[in-house]
């Protein structure tokens, strides 16, 4: 080793190119719990409708307890928690934190309104009006982090962008399903187990896909480190909850159980999609190997004084 | 060369950038690839102490090639001077020149004198005390020369003993193959640097040489300097534009500091410190010094004016105007004789100001026990540096070399205002004075080095000035009036600047050193500031913008003497006064208005044509011709052969560092014969050639740090640029020495060992000396053990080493070992150096 | 300046280049002809005094004393404690402008935010602390910023860092000097480098210079010469801040087709509206059976 950089130089001394996000793991958190608090209401909504009203609460608690505890993470995690309010300041549909912001201010506003006209037994009307609104909020509220977490330009994350919101939504109706099936007793929690069946099947196809259109040099994140020590943990999770959902929920145990299971798999999902995102942003070569394969504008030679020019041949080296 | 000008004179370096976007060729003969050779046409690796080798080749290749410029030769350098028949050189004896004294080791130099009459040196006596070349190299060489002409010339440059003849068979041997084996590049590369410097010089090209310290920290630092005038002067390169010598000085105001004579063996204005058994009074002094010929005639009126601006009133022509109260030295008392004289406990006291000499000195660890044997020590400066500090943070603590208890010095630390928080002004590498403005008052005890010096001389005063002992007339007669101004009385830095110009009979200040009196009507305290303060104006704070007035920028700021920007100007024009050339056009003779016009104030008097010829009894300046232009020189030519002046002899030779791990290819004669060694147990010596220390290593600085680190390693922003000591190495050596890039190296003299971190880099080249590979090693010297990012010092590892001129120390060569691996702790770290094989015999 | 409604303005391009044309639209009668850098690396001596310059003005603090032995860059990286960063390469490369066959050059380069045209930090910035001043400037206000790391996530050049340790929690980058340039001054690094490798003025003259340099170097024989974020049409839209480098982009550790996040928008939207109707169909689908 030398002081010389490396000349294969596909890289600044093997440095990274981009930043690895500050987020801590209370951002994955906010994720899990977020989404859990969307599909959640949504399940809830489709309990009221359906006049299930064991699983409307239990529903509706899950909710709650997401919407409750999913700003707290978010609030935790900013460098100046106490600015939080700031994010109020503005709409920018650029910005799926600042969209988001407002989703789940609006989702935490109308869930709780809905579990405190539950709570203390007041005001069917309104609570029935907060059901549905937060019913209608809730997918946006189960997408737009998968939206704020593509936009961006960790390579793991942003060329996995068509594939993530699914990825969230299903990992979010797992999680929802479950923690269903965990509070609702089993001759109401059919549909929470068929939502936990769905979402389950769904997260596991919808994370294989996305690892593989990742390709091999990105992907590869997801069998390494601690992306690939989550990912697995939540393959293998959400594969057991799943399965154990479908054959021995119906039973009281077997339900808990496989709830557990789902959650647990839909949390190490976000974890190890959070960490794949580190882990792609600190190789230099996720950034550098398929912009240079892209090709473009950015380098560019004049071939004349006033042209706009041309872009330099292939690397001499 | 010598000089990695891109790293420490960066804002400097915009103007060879300026040049190279122009078209210039910019070439770097360097050890090592630096930021200086990423940015040059050229990089020429050498071995670190070989570039008189290197120089030389290029004197023998204009010389071979006859590449010379015929005409400036001629006339204006001394080559057609015929040279005592006496004279032998180091061809002849095999590396020395005649007047050798192996007891002394030192030279008689009166058969380099010129044939036909003695060149006295006007610093000729020496002392037995050892006062070597203390008064020369600093007045008038050129001694007493009648009407300013050697007696014997032959202007066809043939005869065998003329200096151009001489030149030539002193480097015949310096042939490129040569110069390749004792350098370590190789043939093509010197070849192509002497090749682009002739072809880019005459009358429509010139080239510029710069260098720094990389040239005069040898035991032969100053014959250093002098090859490069040799070639200069060859190619026709002196005194015109874009040509030149330059050095850049390694401070902001060092040469400010040697104009104004910081140096213990010189009065302000480079006149000779009287020596007090040879200038027993102020007309021995006189009789000894003087130059009759060239401005240095003039002396007198340089040295009573300078007498009338230390003591005033008190110095009257009946009384030799107070010569007597100038101290007198009576032998060495430069820098590290004055560190040894401590340990011997002849030096009691010492006052430190804005130096470090525990991390910036060679030997600093002798420094250190120096600093240690004192009584009392008074230290100036920003922050507690590791001179102030050494009692309680010196590496010979831990190695139970000194023990704190034990130190008896008493050390005061006065804290130093910075540059902002004071006026004054920076003499910079191009003699130009630029004036700085307080900008803020310094906080808490701060206070500018004028400030502590007046007031204690004014304390002083007051407190003898009841004294009836005549031995206090010289303090208490001084002039020590200035207005004080301001919460902390700050002496007015503008009035001393206008004592510095000098002052007339009529009470205004002077405008040239020209109108300075020997008769004591004219005040001046250094005759070269002459004409900074002329009209009543302070010029050296003149900040008119370089793009409002000509390319030359007159208006900006002042340069000694005389506000000339390029010395020897009369040069650029040929001997008829007409310019070389068009477009190198600088100075010449306008024969209607009868005067020298041009783009800067002419170095010439003013109404001298070319033509004239002065008369037999000619004296000072007057008895300069009109077409010989270095009118500071006896003769008024330009010195290829040096016939007075310097120590270690009049043409420049390759000699080894004094330590090196090669003999010399050229002679038997291994070093200078006259360096200045010191034979004591603080400062043993590599052996010669000693296998137990391969490799050649040098120090050198890094753009991110200042000096000794005062000023850097306190400053995060400096400190987080680079904060480790560190050692370059080349891959190939850190394979052979088994050494990691990013671990530890430690480095061994018989002096110390220290510890770096290990940079392998491929800038560094191993070379081909003498048929054998050799590696250098690379260390910065800024770290000490204070500050923010602390470290070993570079310094620690070199001996005293002098060159016995200037007596500046050797500290970019020497031999050293390199391990892989931190260096001991404690008592071991001694016992790691004891193992190495060292000698206390100053060798030959 | 931020907004309430829609997204926030980016600088318009203009017929003639990157130069805004009008001003943006936000700003009106008070719009500046924008303003920006053009790092010229061929002339870098890798002093840095760039570096201190914009600590010193900008009271940045230090950033951590580690030697690194990567070359002479002990700085590492640009973040929130670095807006300017010296990169050092060392290679065994011709360097067309040396004579002989010296096959050895050292790369020095001044590293800054680049305040892209597209600017990925400004887009995602959901407290509108970051915003585009009328010199074209993106600039972050601290009085603002909460701190949520967003910008980092959508920086394509890692530029953005976070003040944590003891430090203030807020992101923090290059102002470009805002605050000297609202007074007729330039930025502190363009001042303090002694080459001109850092030049500022407005970016269509800066543009104009770069090409004829980069043309006179090719020419000269330094065949990979080239300029990067010069033009509009690559994936940030050119940048404010551009350079002229002298190999690839990543030797430098620049990405070499940088794209604003932005870009891909609509398919991300998209996507989410998509799987957002997929939940609500699945959830649907759950209540097919009733509820045992």
């Amino acid at each position: 080793m030398t002081a010389t950089s490396p000349t294969d130089a596909l890289s600044y001394y093997g440095r990274p190119i981009i930043k690895e996000p500050v987020w801590q793991p209370d951002i994955p958190l906010y994720l899990f719990t977020g989404g859990l608090a969307g599909a959640s209401d949504l399940l809830a909504l489709g309990a009221q409708f359906s006049g299930n009203r064991r699983l409307r609460t239990s529903a509706l608690a899950a909710a709650t307890f997401g919407t409750t505890i999913s700003p707290y993470f978010l609030i935790k995690d900013l460098g100046r928690p106490l600015r939080f309010l700031n994010m109020l300041r503005v709409v920018k549909v650029t910005s799926p934190m600042s969209v988001g912001t407002w989703i789940f201010s609006a989702e935490s506003a109308t869930t709780g309104i809905a579990a405190g006209c539950q709570l203390f037994g007041v005001m069917p009307r309104v609570r029935a009006t907060a059901h549905v609104l937060a019913g209608l909020i809730g997918p946006a509220q189960a997408t737009y982090t998968a939206a704020l977490i593509a936009q961006s330009v960790v390579p793991a994350w942003h060329e996995a962008r068509r594939e993530l919101p699914v990825l969230f939504a299903s990992s979010a109706a797992a999680s929802a399903g479950g923690a269903a099936a965990i509070l609702t007793p089993v001759e109401h929690a059919a549909p929470a187990r068929r939502l936990g069946i769905i979402g389950g099947v769904a997260e596991l196809a919808a994370s294989k896909l996305m690892e593989k259109r990742l390709g091999k040099l990105v992907g590869s994140v997801y069998h390494e480190e601690e992306a690939g020590t989550y990912s697995r943990l939540a393959t293998a999770s959400t594969l057991a909850g799943t399965a154990l959902m479908a054959f021995a929920g119906r039973r009281r145990v077997g339900a808990v159980a496989a709830g557990a299971l789902l959650l647990t798999g839909s949390l190490c999902e976000r974890f190890a999609v959070y960490h794949a995102g580190k882990q792609s942003a600190r190789d230099p070569r996720h950034t550098s190997i398929p912009q240079k394969e892209r090709g473009g504008r950015a380098v560019t030679q004049p071939s004349s004084r006033t042209g706009n020019g041309s872009s330099p041949s292939a690397s001499t080296r | 060369m010598g000089s990695n000008m891109a790293e420490n004179h960066p804002v400097g370096f915009q103007w060879v950038m300026e040049a190279r976007l122009k078209g210039a060729t910019v070439m770097h003969v360097d050890p090592r690839f630096t930021r200086t050779s990423a940015m040059a046409n050229l990089h020429v690796p050498i071995r670190a102490g070989t570039d008189i080798a290197f120089l030389g080749g290029i004197v023998n290749y204009i010389l071979e090639h006859e590449r010379w410029f015929d005409e400036y030769v001629k006339h204006y350098t001394n080559a057609p001077v015929i040279i005592d028949e006496r004279f032998r050189d180091t061809e002849d004896l095999d590396g020395f020149f005649s007047g050798f004294d192996p007891q002394t080791r030192i030279y008689d130099t009166s058969t380099w004198h010129y044939a036909g009459m003695p060149v006295q040196e006007t610093a000729g006596e020496r002392s037995k005390g050892g006062t070597k070349g203390e008064q020369s190299g600093h007045g008038a060489q050129g001694g007493h020369l009648s009407h300013g002409e050697p007696p014997e010339e032959d202007p066809t440059l043939q005869h065998p003993r003329c200096v151009f003849q001489l030149l030539k068979k002193h480097y015949r041997r310096y042939t490129p193959e040569l110069v390749s084996q004792i350098c370590g590049c190789t043939r093509e590369q010197f070849l192509e640097v002497a090749e682009t410097l002739c072809a880019n010089s005459g009358r429509e090209r010139t080239s510029s040489i710069v260098y720094s310290v990389g040239w005069t920290q040898h035991t032969v630092g100053v014959q250093y300097i002098r090859t490069a005038a040799i070639i200069q002067l060859l190619l026709g390169n002196i005194g015109r534009p874009g040509g030149g010598i330059m050095a850049l000085r390694g401070h902001a105001s060092i040469q400010g500091s040697t104009d104004l004579a910081t140096l213990y063996n010189i009065l302000p204005g480079y006149l000779p410190m009287p020596h007090a058994e040879q200038d027993t009074d102020l007309a021995a002094y006189l009789e000894n010094h003087s130059g009759s010929t060239g401005w240095w005639g003039h002396f007198d009126a340089y040295v009573i004016s300078q007498l009338k601006s230390f003591w005033g009133e008190a110095a009257t022509e009946e009384n030799d105007f107070c010569f007597d109260y100038v101290p007198k030295i009576d032998g060495d008392h430069s820098t590290y004789q004055c560190a040894m004289d401590m340990i011997d406990r002849k030096v009691k006291g010492f006052f430190l100001m804005g130096e470090n000499p525990a991390v910036g000195s060679a030997n600093s660890r002798l420094q250190r026990l120096a600093l240690a044997s004192l009584d009392w020590l008074v230290v100036r400066d920003f922050v507690e540096i590791e001179s102030a500090s050494f009692w309680k943070d010196a590496p010979e603590l831990q190695t139970g070399e000194l023990k704190t208890e034990e130190i008896g010095t008493e050390v005061f630390f006065l804290p130093a205002a910075t540059h902002v928080e004071k006026d004054g002004c920076f003499t910079n590498t191009q003699r130009l004075v630029q004036w700085h403005f307080k900008a803020v008052e310094p906080e808490g005890d701060c206070r500018s080095d004028l400030w502590f010096v007046y007031h204690l001389g004014r304390k002083i005063r007051e407190k003898l000035a009841a004294s009836g002992d005549p031995r206090d007339r010289p303090i208490l007669d001084l002039t020590w009036q200035y207005a004080t101004s301001g919460p902390t009385e700050e002496p007015s830095a503008d009035q001393v600047l206008r004592e510095i110009n000098g002052i007339g009979p009529d009470g205004r200040a002077l405008g040239t050193y020209a109108d300075l009196k020997p008769d004591g009507s004219t005040s001046c305290g250094c005759w070269i500031y002459c004409g900074i303060y002329a009209d009543e104006e302070n010029k050296a704070a003149r900040k008119e913008p370089g793009g409002e007035q000509s390319w030359v920028a007159p208006k900006w700021a002042w340069a000694w003497p005389l506000n000339r920007r390029i010395l020897y100007n009369r040069a650029s024009a040929d001997s008829k006064g007409k310019p070389w050339s068009e477009r190198k056009k600088y100075v010449w003779w306008d024969g209607r208005k009868k005067k020298w016009v041009g783009e800067d104030v002419p170095d010439f008097q003013e109404d001298k044509p070319p033509t004239f010829v002065p008369g037999d009894e000619a004296k000072a300046e007057d008895a300069i011709a009109g077409d010989h232009p270095f009118i500071l020189q006896a003769d008024g030519r330009g010195w290829l052969f040096a016939a007075a002046g310097l120590m270690d002899g009049p043409l420049p030779t390759h000699y080894e560092p004094h330590e090196s791990p090669f003999d010399n290819l050229l002679y038997s004669q291994r070093a200078n014969p006259t360096r200045q060694l010191a034979s004591r147990r603080e400062n043993p010596y590599n052996p010669a050639a000693s296998d137990a220390y391969p490799y050649v290593f040098s120090t050198y600085r890094l753009t991110e740090h200042h000096t000794a680190g005062g000023m850097s390693r306190t400053v995060p922003y400096l400190s987080e640029l680079q904060p480790e000591l560190f050692c370059e190495v080349s891959p190939e050596l850190a394979r052979e020495r088994g050494l990691e890039h990013g671990g530890w190296a430690t480095i061994v003299t018989s002096r110390t060992a220290i510890e770096a971190r290990v940079l392998v880099t491929e800038r560094i080249k191993p070379i081909v000396v003498d048929g054998r590979t050799l590696h250098q090693v690379g260390v910065p010297y800024h770290w000490g053990s204070r500050g923010l990012t602390t470290g070993d010092s570079g310094n620690d590892l070199f001996p005293i080493a002098l060159d016995p001129n200037v007596h500046i120390q050797e500290v970019k060569a020497a031999s050293c070992d390199i391990r892989p691996g931190r260096r001991p702790r404690g008592k071991a770290l001694r016992e790691l150096v004891e193992s190495y094989p060292s000698t206390l015999e100053a060798s030959a | 300046m931020s907004h309430v409604w829609g997204q926030t303005p980016d600088v318009s391009v203009g017929a003639a280049g990157m130069k805004l044309a009008d001003g943006v639209e936000t700003y009106g009668p008070e719009a500046q002809p924008r303003l920006g850098f053009f790092t010229d690396t061929s002339v870098c001596i890798g002093c840095k005094a760039c570096e201190v310059a914009c600590k010193e003005w900008n009271l940045v603090p230090e950033d951590g004393l580690t030697w690194t032995g990567q070359s002479y860059d002990n700085t590492g990286e640009l973040n929130a404690n670095t807006w300017r960063h010296v990169a050092f390469i060392e290679q065994q490369a011709p360097d067309p402008l040396k004579h002989g066959k010296q096959d050895f050059r050292w790369l020095m380069e001044s590293d800054v935010c680049k305040h892209c045209t597209h600017a990925g930090c400004l887009d995602v910035c959901p407290t509108g602390a970051i915003f585009r001043t009328e010199f074209g400037t993106v600039v972050i206000q601290d009085d603002v910023c909460n701190g949520c790391g967003y910008c980092v996530t959508a920086c394509p050049f890692g530029v953005i860092g976070k003040r944590e340790l003891g430090g203030d929690g807020g992101m923090h980058k290059c102002t470009l000097c805002y605050d000297r340039l609202q007074d007729g001054m330039e930025p502190a690094c363009a001042k303090a480098c002694p080459t001109d490798s850092i030049q500022f003025g407005p970016l269509d003259e800066l543009i104009e210079r770069a090409r004829e340099r980069c043309g006179d170097l090719v020419e000269a024989g330094v065949s990979e010469a080239r300029l990067y974020l010069a033009d509009e049409n690559d994936g940030i839209g050119g940048a404010g801040a551009f350079f002229l480098l002298l190999d690839e982009p990543e030797v430098y550790g620049l990405p070499p087709e940088p794209v604003a996040p932005t870009k891909h928008l609509g398919t991300i939207w998209g996507a989410a509206a998509v799987a957002a109707g997929a939940l609500a169909i699945g959830v649907a689908a759950a209540f097919v059976g009733g509820a045992e």
